[in-house]
């Protein structure tokens, strides 16, 4: 079973601005065997999705566990292959890419993993882990090396360098040990960051912290940074246009305020309803939200994927069509049939 | 004495649990004191290790063998429970006055067994209940957390996150007990399926007037379902207040400071970040436990405060609220 080939999509890029990243129809599918040996079918982590990020902007992806955004990242990164579709970093395709190529690539593609800990390795100094990237990527020069991993402590405001450089992961907290993530993931000067869960192992008050670095190195290299979240709330101040994944696909793509303001796919305006700001009131009401859960990705629903749980369901269209991407307002595209011939999208429930 | 009047169920007081360690002893809950009436939920809201998951152990009693001192008062409707052994403590308090959802306990269920057997449990180990009488009471409990009744013939594994989250928030219901203590009960799940936990949570409470003691770090969460809020910081409670004037008009610095970090989706405030870190609790200081942080920091704070009552119901761990 192949993914079913696709017509051009009618998302293209018409702004001139400097494309970073662009990815087109892309399927990331994993086999699924029992004993090893009889298949028994496939699991759509990402299952057609296309976008472009812009040199300097700051995106974030949002959806639930399982719905296949960090297969999306790790794609992304070159870490699994593409099923179907493609990968277009600066206009050279991932797949075409030649061996020292890919090498190149993998310095100017920078990543910060969910779980510090588990990410630094627990034998090297936080020296020495600075170090590997700049010796597998040719800088030869013990001098540069130096400077470079002083530059990079400094930048994520781990002072005194001197310090920080001897220390283990296990003798910093959470907050530093991400800090050291973030200067790894920096210390070649990539051009697009992808950042998943940066903060979700992390306390609140560190939180807002560690993304405010990030907003700044990002401004200030004018990297474009990708944030992957489950939880909008946090990167409300962080990135300027989300794309919303359910099921294994965007299902919606808005600038920021837009998507808060007027949400209009069902399954936004439910996970807008479903976040809750701190108040009181709040122990006093019932949220209206729709029941069940995601789809098992093996075999997700035909046509509109959010079509069982959807309280606005019509019957005869959703289950029989995939909803392509409507244009509801300035670079915000909803793939919901409630927007079909300009419908006025309803605004979200609260 | 306990200021207990009829209508306390739990009463804390002076808490003290200690923990040793190859690095010194650790004060995971040092002189807590709080209490919750019936029908009523208490959040108790806290960074990660400040001692939020000990409180609930030391109340369940559920500890580890490298305990230094676990001394207090928890008086439980009346009667003081710490004097109790442990196998009077196991008949007379666990699971049928006092019940707990351990923090991923959704994933500690015991997967060649049957869910609807694991929750029926409790009663047939704790009560002695015929196997009969404790799946009828497991189908009622299954359909007060709305879990289909088919589910009881399951194993764990063919039940998602949000239903085995149900699951155990069923077994924790199942001998019908005074009070419920939920550790980060939806700490592991989805957004939407966090929300409809949380609601489920609020009409089992509307209906059965359990009482709740909810742990979570989430200031979101823990104002879905909050009548009073005891805020811990390094092993302490330093306020505990009614929610409505803990979300809205918070005292202790720290709680002010903590309810400006929390990222707002309908506001536009752009959230703020606390300075610095907790004081390790192998190595607390003599003098307030926030002082390091505190933008109010003055002279008085060389001492460690003790909880002042303030009007309006309110106990707070500052020196700035010294009668």
């Amino acid at each position: 079973m192949t993914p079913g080939t696709q017509n051009q999509h009618p998302l293209q890029n018409t702004d001139n601005a400097q494309i970073t990243l662009s990815v087109r129809d892309l399927h990331t599918w994993f086999e699924l065997r029992r004993w090893g040996i009889i298949k028994v079918g496939h699991v759509r982590a990402v299952d057609g999705m296309t976008f472009d990020l812009e040199q300097g902007e700051s995106v974030a992806f949002v959806g639930e566990s399982g719905c296949g955004k960090s297969s999306l990242a790790r794609t992304i990164l070159g870490l699994h292959k593409p099923t179907q579709g493609d990968v277009i970093f600066e206009g050279t395709n991932l797949s075409q890419m030649l061996r020292s190529e890919r090498i190149d690539y993998g310095g100017q593609v920078g990543f910060v993993q969910q779980d510090p800990y588990g990410a630094l390795p627990s034998f090297m100094s936080v020296e020495r882990i600075l170090r590997e990237p700049l010796i597998i990527h040719g800088v030869k020069n013990r001098r540069e090396q130096n400077e470079r991993i002083n530059a990079a402590l400094e930048e994520v405001r781990l002072t005194p360098v001197g310090e920080f450089r001897q220390k283990f992961p296990h003798m910093l907290s959470g907050g530093q040990q991400q800090r050291v993530v973030i200067a790894r993931a920096l210390i070649l000067k990539p051009r697009l960051v992808i950042a998943d869960e940066p903060v979700s192992m992390l306390d609140a008050s560190v939180r807002i912290e560690i993304l405010r670095l990030l907003q700044q190195i990002q401004k200030s290299r004018k990297l474009t940074l990708a944030f992957i979240t489950h939880d909008l709330s946090t990167v409300r101040y962080f990135a300027e246009r989300v794309f919303v994944i359910y099921a294994g696909k965007i299902i919606e793509r808005a600038p920021l305020e837009d998507l808060i303001s007027t949400p209009c796919h069902p399954y936004t305006q439910a996970l807008l309803t479903a976040l809750a700001d701190p108040d009181p009131e709040n122990a006093e009401r019932y949220r209206e939200l729709p029941g069940g859960e995601p789809p098992s990705l093996l075999a997700p629903p035909e046509a509109c994927r959010f079509h069982p749980r959807c309280p606005h369901f019509m019957e005869g269209i959703c289950d029989v069509e995939e909803p392509p991407d409507f244009s509801v307002g300035q670079k915000h595209f909803a793939a919901c049939w409630l927007n079909q011939n300009d419908q006025q999208p309803r605004g979200h429930m609260s | 004495m306990p200021e207990t009047t009829a209508d306390t169920l739990l009463q804390i007081e002076n808490l003290r649990l200690h923990y040793r360690s190859s690095r010194g002893i650790v004060h995971a809950v040092d002189d807590i004191d709080f209490r919750v009436d019936p029908g009523e939920a208490v959040t108790v809201l806290g960074e990660s290790g400040c001692g939020k998951s000990s409180l609930a152990k030391t109340l369940l009693r559920v500890l580890p063998r490298n305990i230094e001192e676990c001394s207090g008062r928890i008086w439980l409707g009346g009667q003081d429970v710490m004097p109790l052994d442990e196998e009077q403590y196991r008949r007379q308090v666990r699971w049928t006055r006092i019940s707990m959802v351990m923090q991923a306990a959704m994933n500690a269920l015991n997967p060649v067994v049957r869910v609807g057997e694991q929750v029926a449990e409790p009663l047939r180990v704790h009560q002695g209940w015929s196997a009969e009488r404790a799946s009828q009471r497991a189908a009622e409990v299954f359909r007060l957390v709305g879990i289909p009744q088919d589910f009881l013939r399951r194993y764990p594994f063919e039940l998602s996150g949000g239903m085995r989250q149900r699951a155990v928030i069923a077994m924790a219901l199942v001998a019908d007990p005074e009070l419920v203590v939920l550790d980060e009960p939806t700490s592991a799940l989805d957004v939407l399926t966090q929300a409809n936990i949380m609601n489920m949570l609020k009409r089992i409470k509307a209906e059965l007037g359990t009482s709740f003691i909810l742990i979570t770090h989430d200031v979101s969460t823990s104002s879905e379902i909050a009548d009073r809020v005891a805020l811990m910081y390094a092993g302490q409670v330093v306020e505990f207040s009614d929610a409505k004037n803990f979300f809205r008009n918070p005292a202790h610095p720290y709680a002010q400071l903590l309810m400006k970090s929390v990222p707002r989706l309908h506001e536009t405030v752009e959230p703020a970040h606390i300075p610095g870190q907790p004081p390790s609790l192998l190595d607390l200081p003599e003098r307030c436990r926030f002082a390091d942080r505190c933008p109010s920091r003055f002279d008085r704070c060389e001492a460690n405060p003790e909880l002042f009552h303030v009007p309006d119901n309110r106990k707070v761990r500052c020196w700035l609220y010294e009668p």
